[in-house]
């Protein structure tokens, strides 16, 4: 017997961005374009607001929900920027990152057998996500003709109408796809009608250049049959600080809660802090940071039509997402693309299902590399 | 925020971006943003471009002093009368109106210690409406103009993630 590997485990590949990590770090004068991370550190106050709470040695665990100050803040903030109303007590649970809610919801939600649509390309965690927690994920693509949205049209074809749960992440990673208000409204009436429940995944919500966030849990009838995550990862440049957090009705909350109390038992209580500072006073820093990122996202735009290079216009998150402009799969350019010019970029087809014949750049690089980068690419593909 | 706002941001964030990436980072066309740069400079609103310079790295001696200076008024003569007296000596980088204890405060920069001292006692205090100055040296300049020197901005990010 000894120690054998589950078969869910064993039936679960390696991350595909695995070997161009390690392609990437064979050589030190590579530009990534390859980074799902700010460039950016946390907000000083924040960073400050952590060193503080050690000063004063608080470093024990807090409840399990988060601290309550920080869960009142949360509160107030989604419901000052998103127009979500959700109760400090009963429907707010802080995690360890995104990834800690998204994978105690599933374990929370899903039965052995359940079926949970993943609209990709997606984040690679989640459809893992589903088959650890014994669920069957079912893909649903979307297409760069759609500019990457999730229509009525879509999942219906991918037969998600006998989903359980159906997983989403708008503005996406690794498209930077947005969704308006109105384009949320037949998802929303696809999942009413197939009485489908759903997990927004909302971390790039701060970060959209040309629409106002719209949570689908704010749609009407969508509120009882949504969990909502959202974390400071993206906004405030805290990944390392791993928070975030789940909003649900107060039974799922509770449900959600009973695998994070015996999972983690509390987040990070220094990053917690951090949090509550972030909320309180960083506003002016997240703005600036997200100006930044959006004429980033004008400059590769600008350069890759400068270079016709086919990209729709990504209007959320930090990626654009082009085609690859030769013949050459994904894979095999952007593999090339790192051996010759030492730029890194990810191959669509790792976050799944319509990824694939796309590169995903990151522009969470200042603008001295991104110009590099920008120069390289062309001289790659002008050879 | 309009373009000419994005525009100023920009340049003072790097004054030396291209044209052609000004244009790139507000959706504006070349012609466009050389037009609206021609019109901030010509209004006085951008008044100058200059580079952020840490002359400690360098083999230079540059010493810079932080002066407070008091002044009288009488009824020919108003702060900017003095202001502008002051502001004609090349040696004086910075003059400002403050409120608070003294009236004016003024970078001035020199090449030696000596250079600095002997400016200030002849040149400025002399001034009739001068009543007083206190002249601090500067030191160490850790962050200029939102610039911070000696800042170790190494990306310790993996390459590539998620």
């Amino acid at each position: 017997m000894g120690l054998d590997i589950s078969e869910r485990v064993r039936s679960v590949p390696p991350s595909g961005i695995r070997r161009f990590f390690e392609l990437a770090e064979e050589r030190d004068d590579v530009i990534s374009l390859g980074v799902g991370e700010p460039d950016f550190s946390a907000p000083w106050a924040a960073r400050d607001a952590a060193i503080d709470s050690l000063e004063r040695g608080r470093t024990s665990y807090t409840s399990n929900r988060g601290l309550l100050e920080l869960r009142q803040a949360i509160s107030g903030h989604v419901e000052d920027r998103y127009d979500l109303d959700y109760d400090a007590d009963e429907e707010i649970l802080v995690t360890t990152g995104v990834s800690e809610a998204v994978d105690a919801t599933l374990r929370a939600l899903v039965d052995p057998g359940d079926t949970v649509a993943v609209v990709e390309p997606a984040y690679i965690s989640y459809v893992p996500g589903v088959i650890f927690a014994g669920g069957e994920p079912l893909r649903v693509p979307t297409r760069e003709a759609d500019e990457f949205k999730l229509t009525y049209e879509a999942l219906e074809s991918a037969g998600a109408a006998d989903a359980d749960l159906l997983m989403l992440c708008y503005p996406n990673n690794p498209t930077g796809a947005v969704m308006t208000g109105e384009e949320l409204e037949p998802v929303a009436e696809f999942c009413r009608e197939h009485d489908i429940g759903v997990l927004s995944d909302e971390i790039y919500a701060e970060l959209q250049y040309e629409n106002e966030h719209t949570s689908i849990a704010t749609l009407p009838g969508m509120r009882e049959r949504t969990v909502v995550f959202n974390g400071f990862s993206k906004a405030y440049a805290m990944t390392g600080l791993r928070l975030g957090y789940a909003m649900a009705p107060p039974e799922v909350t509770t449900a959600i809660n009973r695998v994070h109390q015996y999972g983690m038992l509390s987040a990070p209580t220094t990053a917690q802090y951090a949090a509550l500072e972030a909320l309180r006073s960083c506003d002016d820093e997240v703005e600036a940071m997200v100006d930044e990122y959006d004429r980033r996202r004008r400059f590769v735009l600008s350069r890759f039509d400068e270079m016709g290079v086919d990209c729709f216009r990504a209007r959320g998150a930090f990626y654009v997402f082009p085609e690859v402009p030769t013949d050459e799969s994904a894979e095999a350019f952007a593999e090339g693309l790192l051996r010759e010019e030492g730029v890194a970029m990810v191959p669509g087809d790792a976050f799944g299902d319509g990824g694939e014949g796309h590169l995903r750049v990151s522009y969470a690089t200042g603008l001295d590399d991104l110009r590099e980068a920008m120069a390289r690419f062309e001289a790659y593909i002008s050879d | 925020m309009t373009a000419r706002d994005d525009l100023l941001d920009l340049l003072v964030e790097d004054a030396r971006h291209t044209t052609a990436d000004l244009a790139r980072m507000t959706d504006l066309t070349e012609d466009e943003v050389e037009a609206a740069l021609a019109d901030l400079e010509s209004e006085g609103v951008v008044a100058g471009y200059q580079a952020i310079v840490d002359w400690e790295k360098t083999d230079r001696e540059v010493v810079r002093a932080t002066v407070e200076l008091n002044v009288t008024l009488d009824r020919e003569t108003g702060y900017g009368d003095i202001a502008e007296r002051l502001a004609r000596f090349p040696q004086v980088k910075t003059l400002r109106l403050v409120s608070g204890d003294y009236d004016f405060l003024m970078e001035v920069e020199g090449s030696s210690m000596h250079d600095v001292s002997i400016f200030i006692s002849e040149k400025v205090a002399p001034v009739p409406e001068v009543t007083q100055t206190v002249t601090h040296y500067v030191m160490t300049t850790y962050k200029d103009r939102g610039v911070a020197l000696n800042d170790d901005d190494d990306d310790d990010r993996l390459s590539v993630s998620p």
